[in-house]
Order: structure tokens, then C-alpha cells, then sequence
């Protein structure tokens, strides 16, 4: 399987990086190299394997539901680019 | 006084006992050394104040005889380990000035033990490559040299920080992290010991997460002891992270010089490539030898799966990445690039914060895992996971301890000669690590030799799940018979 110029830029939208027009074809070439190299995996036959979900297996933990942690906003917003009141700032997403 | 940065973490603990010299004076002087090779660019954040005020409290422990195991040690993190008050980016343009308010809990309990903090080392971004060349701090550089030449070489990746610091005498000991041979690759490249332990051995809660079902932290040291001595203060069970397995940890250092007489040693026929450059066929061929003259078994072993393993690797970790990295938003922590809309601030923010091989594995990793493609591509490379790891069980089974295998298919590189025009090319680095990780198995890189032009060159042990013990007495065979390389200093 290959892509081709709009897949690619359908993949940028998905992913959330901003592609300029003049970057497609390269990353095109990129992302084929990558896809024609796993292709490989198609003579493999896999009937009946069940897929790794736990690489070492064990029983999934649980903890307890209560509050063990918190009153640290000043070190939560501590990073962010942009914040008041402890709020993070974003550009206005609803007219 | 010889140079107190040539001592072994072993050796400097009996001086710092002795009282031959103080954790002051032995910080002081591995600072200095790290001022003289800032050349190397293995260091992104030096953190010479918080070394020397944790180097008094050292002193102070050792002095009332109540200093912990690495009491005194002065070690390098690499830039993936959150540090507490101090600057963490994972060498990334997009986590900026980052300043976690957290300590990771591997750092944590180094710091729980006594060791010193020199400062924050160069990597791959977000531990994304094999030769140090994709970090935002530019590339680090090889303390080895082909004999006769003064190109600058890589120190493989991403751990690349890690092992030239460590070969170059500037901490000693570092912490690593290895997804597909981040740990053991640069370790062959450079002359040391690098250690991958078994996956939930060592917390991952803290560190900048790449591919949460393969990453994995563990040490890079100067020999086989000094990693053992590291493993033991990282490792434990940590309630943070799900994955960290609940068994005790043992004491790894008591498991150097133990005998290896009758081990089963398995030698994959698949690893034997078309083409493998002569001086690896000796190397492995001498590392075999040397395991039987301690009395282990040699056994051929067939791991039929090998070559698909590089593959699948590529849909994995691209896919984890694609889902840990969205994130990096511009919102929370890092950079923000404005936008028109919250959207085009999103886009426009990792456009300009991911470096080329970020975004090639994030959007490769958003494509296998996109409507229509993940049966395809996702859901068929974790089947062959499955295989991967079954080939190993099956291997393990029949009686072998741990399986021998070159580290690395060649010698260290130049900067710059690969990957250039295919990323395959670079990816190749990784093809005797990389299974390791996808069955969740523990490995660890040893020194064994050079090649014709003078560069240092690994084998590589892989042994059962939370057998690490079984590496460390088979890798301390490898080095009493293979002995220790150091690079002549040239900067």
C-alpha cells in the first residue's frame, strides 16, 4: 500500500501538524519508504494469533477510589504558555 | 591521586568509604571534566550548584556512616527523566522551558541512594532515533575516532548523551531509556555497558513516555558491576505505574563472577545476516568461545520471526507515539505557536515544535491507526508481536539461560552519513535490539572488541523474563575475557 498527496495531507489534519504545500511530495516519499518496508509483514501468517495487549502477562491493578492527591494547582498551570485564575487561555473556541 | 573520574562507581564508593577523598572533591572533578568537553555536546543542562549542594549532603551522610548504596556517585540523566525544579524538554523544541514540579521515580530513588546530579543529557527528540542527530540541542558526538582520522562520529541513540558522557569520563554512570535499542546500541557504539531490563522492572512514571508498551529505563556504566550497582537502585515496583511489575528486587551486584559452568547458550541462526561485515562474525564468534572456556553450553536456536520484528516495530511504536504525543498541544506546557482558530493553533504549534522525525513517526503512527488501516496495519503487527515473543518463550523452553547475538550491525558512523535520503537506513541500526523490546525481554550490551579501523564494537545477551542476574554473570565473562576500551582524549 502507498499514499498519495491527499492521503498525506488528510494524515497532517488527523494528526495535527500544519503541512505546507511545498512539503507533501517529500513527506509523501518519506511516509512510503516507511509503508513499503512494513509491507514484509504481509507474508506472515498470523490466522488464529491473538495480538499483545499485555507485554508481561499480570493482572491489571486497581487502587482504591479516593482522593490521594490535589491542591497543587499553582504547579499544574506552573508550565502553561498562557493562563489566568488558574484557567488555561485558548483562543475563543465557542462565537 | 590518579584522576578521580577514572574510577569505577565500584572503586569510588570504596574511596568515598575510605574517606580517600570527599563526594565534593570527586563531584568537582567530574564537573570540571564536563566543562572540558563541552564539545562532545553530551550535556544540555549542566547543574553544577544542585551537584555540589548534593555532594555536601553526601559527605555529611557518609561522615555519620549512614550513606545509602550510591552515596557520593555523580551521574548524568538524560533529558527524558523529569526532574524536579530543573529543566526537562525530552530534546524537544515543543516542551520548551518545561520545569516539571515532580521528580520520576527512577531518579528518585538514585537520589533516595545518595547519587549526585551533574546535570540533564542530550538524546534523540523524545528518544526518536538511533544516533543522536535528531535532538533540538544538535547532535552529540563520539568520544571514539576512527584511528588516523578526526571526523566526528555519532555515539548512536537515543541514549546518546548517556554513553558519551559516560565513555568520555563526564559522570559514572547515566540513566537511559531504550524503546528499540536506545540503551544497548549506543552502548556498543561507545564502549560501554548498557543495560535494557525487563519490561516493568523500572518505573516509567516520569519519564517523557515514546512507546509506552516498549519503553523501558535502565543504565549505561563503564562496566558490568557499575551497571549492576545502578540496576539495583532503579529498579522496584512502583503503584504509579501499572505496568511496573510487583516482585522484589535482587541484589544484582552478587550475581558478578558467579559461575556460568553449564548454561545453556543460544546462538540464533537468524541473526546471521547476508553480508555481515566480517570483524561482527569474529566478534561473535569470540564471545561464543569465551562463554565456553568459562564452561556454558553453546546450542544453536532458531527465533524464526527475527525479520519481521523491525517491521512491526515501525507500525508499534509510531502508533504509541502518534497517541502519547498528542499532548503537545500548546495548551498545557511548552510552546504554543498562535492560530486563527484553536485548531490552526494546535496545527501551527507542532508544525513548529516536532523536528522532522517527530512528525514522520507521528503521522505514520495517526495512518496505521486510522479508520480502514488499523486491522491492516496496527492490529496484524500485534499478532506478529505475538510471535515475536512466542519465538522466545519456545527458545527459553527448551532449557536456554540467555541467547548471544552482536549488539549492532556495524561500528558507530559519521554525522551525518546516514539516513539522509531513507529513514530505513537508519531504522537498520536497531535490527538484533529491537526484538528484545517487542517480546518485553531484558538485554544488556557488553564491550567485546574493535573493528579494523578502531571502533569499539558489542555483543549483546537477551535473557529471560526478570533474569537480569543470568546477564550480569555471563556479561562479566564477556568483559574479563574481552577487557575494557577507553578512548584516547583528543578534546
Amino acid at each position: 500500500m502507498s499514499v498519495d498527496a491527499t492521503t498525506v495531507r488528510r494524515i497532517a489534519q488527523l494528526a495535527r501538524i500544519a503541512v505546507s504545500e511545498a512539503e507533501v511530495p517529500h513527506l509523501q516519499g518519506e511516509l512510503n519508504a516507511m509503508l513499503a518496508f512494513v509491507e514484509q509483514l504481509s507474508e506472515v501468517n498470523v490466522e488464529g494469533v491473538e495480538p499483545m495487549t499485555s507485554v508481561t502477562p499480570m493482572e491489571m491493578k486497581k487502587r482504591a477510589d479516593v482522593v490521594n492527591d490535589g491542591e497543587i494547582a499553582d504547579d499544574i498551570v506552573r508550565n502553561a504558555p498562557a493562563t489566568e485564575n488558574h484557567f488555561f487561555l485558548v483562543p475563543k473556541v465557542v462565537e | 591521586m590518579t584522576d578521580l573520574t577514572s574510577l569505577t562507581i565500584a572503586e569510588a564508593r570504596e574511596g568515598l568509604t575510605n574517606k580517600s577523598f570527599t563526594a565534593r572533591e570527586l563531584t568537582d572533578a567530574h564537573l570540571a571534566a564536563i566543562e572540558a568537553a563541552r564539545v562532545l555536546n553530551a550535556y544540555v543542562l549542566e547543574t553544577p550548584d544542585r551537584a555540589r549542594e548534593m555532594a555536601d549532603a553526601a559527605d555529611k551522610q557518609i561522615g555519620k556512616g549512614e550513606g545509602g548504596p550510591l552515596a557520593g556517585i555523580p551521574l548524568g540523566i538524560k533529558d527524558l527523566f523529569a526532574t524536579r525544579d530543573i529543566r526537562t524538554t525530552a530534546c524537544s523544541k515543543i516542551l520548551g522551558n518545561f520545569v516539571p514540579p515532580y521528580e520520576s521515580t527512577v531518579t528518585s530513588q538514585l537520589w533516595r541512594d545518595g547519587a549526585i546530579l551533574l546535570g540533564k543529557l542530550n538524546n534523540d527528540e523524545f528518544a526518536m532515533g538511533s544516533s543522536n542527530e535528531t535532538s533540538c540541542f544538535g547532535p552529540v558526538v563520539n568520544p571514539w575516532r576512527r584511528e588516523g582520522s578526526n571526523t566526528h562520529l555519532v555515539p548512536g541513540g537515543s541514549s546518546g548523551g548517556s554513553a558519551s558522557a559516560v565513555a568520555a569520563l563526564l559522570c559514572m554512570g547515566a540513566t537511559a531509556t531504550d524503546t528499540g535499542g536506545s540503551i544497548r546500541q549506543p552502548a556498543a557504539f561507545t564502549a560501554t555497558v548498557g543495560v535494557k531490563p525487563t519490561y516493568g522492572r523500572c518505573s516509567r512514571w516520569g519519564i517523557v513516555a515514546f512507546a509506552s508498551s516498549l519503553d523501558q529505563a535502565g543504565p549505561i556504566a563503564r562496566t558490568v558491576r557499575d551497571s549492576a550497582i545502578l540496576m539495583r537502585s532503579m529498579a522496584g515496583h512502583d503503584p504509579k505505574d501499572t505496568t511496573s511489575v510487583n516482585i522484589g528486587v535482587p541484589d544484582y551486584e552478587a550475581a558478578i563472577g558467579k559461575s556460568v559452568k553449564g548454561m545453556k547458550i543460544g546462538i540464533p541462526k537468524e541473526y546471521r545476516l547476508d553480508g555481515m561485515p566480517a570483524e561482527i562474525e569474529k566478534l561473535w564468534s569470540d564471545g561464543a568461545a569465551w562463554l565456553k572456556a568459562a564452561g556454558a553450553e553453546l546450542v544453536e536456536v532458531s527465533l524464526p520471526h527475527t525479520k519481521y520484528a523491525l517491521p512491526a516495530y515501525y507500525i508499534v511504536a509510531p502508533a504509541e507515539a502518534s497517541s502519547n504525543l498528542a499532548r503537545y498541544d500548546g495548551v498545557r506546557y511548552g510552546l504554543r505557536v498562535p492560530g486563527r482558530s484553536i485548531g490552526e493553533m494546535y496545527e501551527n504549534t507542532r508544525a513548529d515544535g516536532f523536528g522532522d522525525e517527530v512528525r514522520r513517526r507521528v503521522m505514520i503512527g495517526t495512518y496505521v491507526l486510522s479508520a480502514g488501516y488499523y486491522d491492516a496495519y496496527y492490529l496484524r503487527a500485534q499478532k506478529v508481536r505475538t510471535l515475536i515473543k512466542k519465538d522466545f518463550e519456545d527458545c527459553f523452553a527448551k532449557g536456554v539461560n540467555a541467547i548471544l547475538t552482536p549488539a549492532t550491525p556495524s561500528a558507530a558512523f559519521g554525522v551525518g552519513e546516514k539516513g539522509g535520503a531513507d529513514p530505513v537506513e537508519m531504522y537498520l541500526n536497531d535490527i538484533f535490539t529491537v526484538t528484545v523490546n517487542m517480546a518485553g525481554l531484558p538485554g544488556i550490551a557488553v564491550p567485546a572488541g574493535k573493528d579494523a579501523q578502531g571502533l569499539p564494537l558489542g555483543l549483546q545477551l537477551i535473557g529471560r523474563a526478570f533474569d537480569e542476574e543470568t546477564l550480569f554473570s555471563l556479561g562479566e565473562v564477556i568483559e574479563q575475557a574481552a577487557g575494557h576500551f577507553t578512548p584516547p582524549r583528543w578534546w
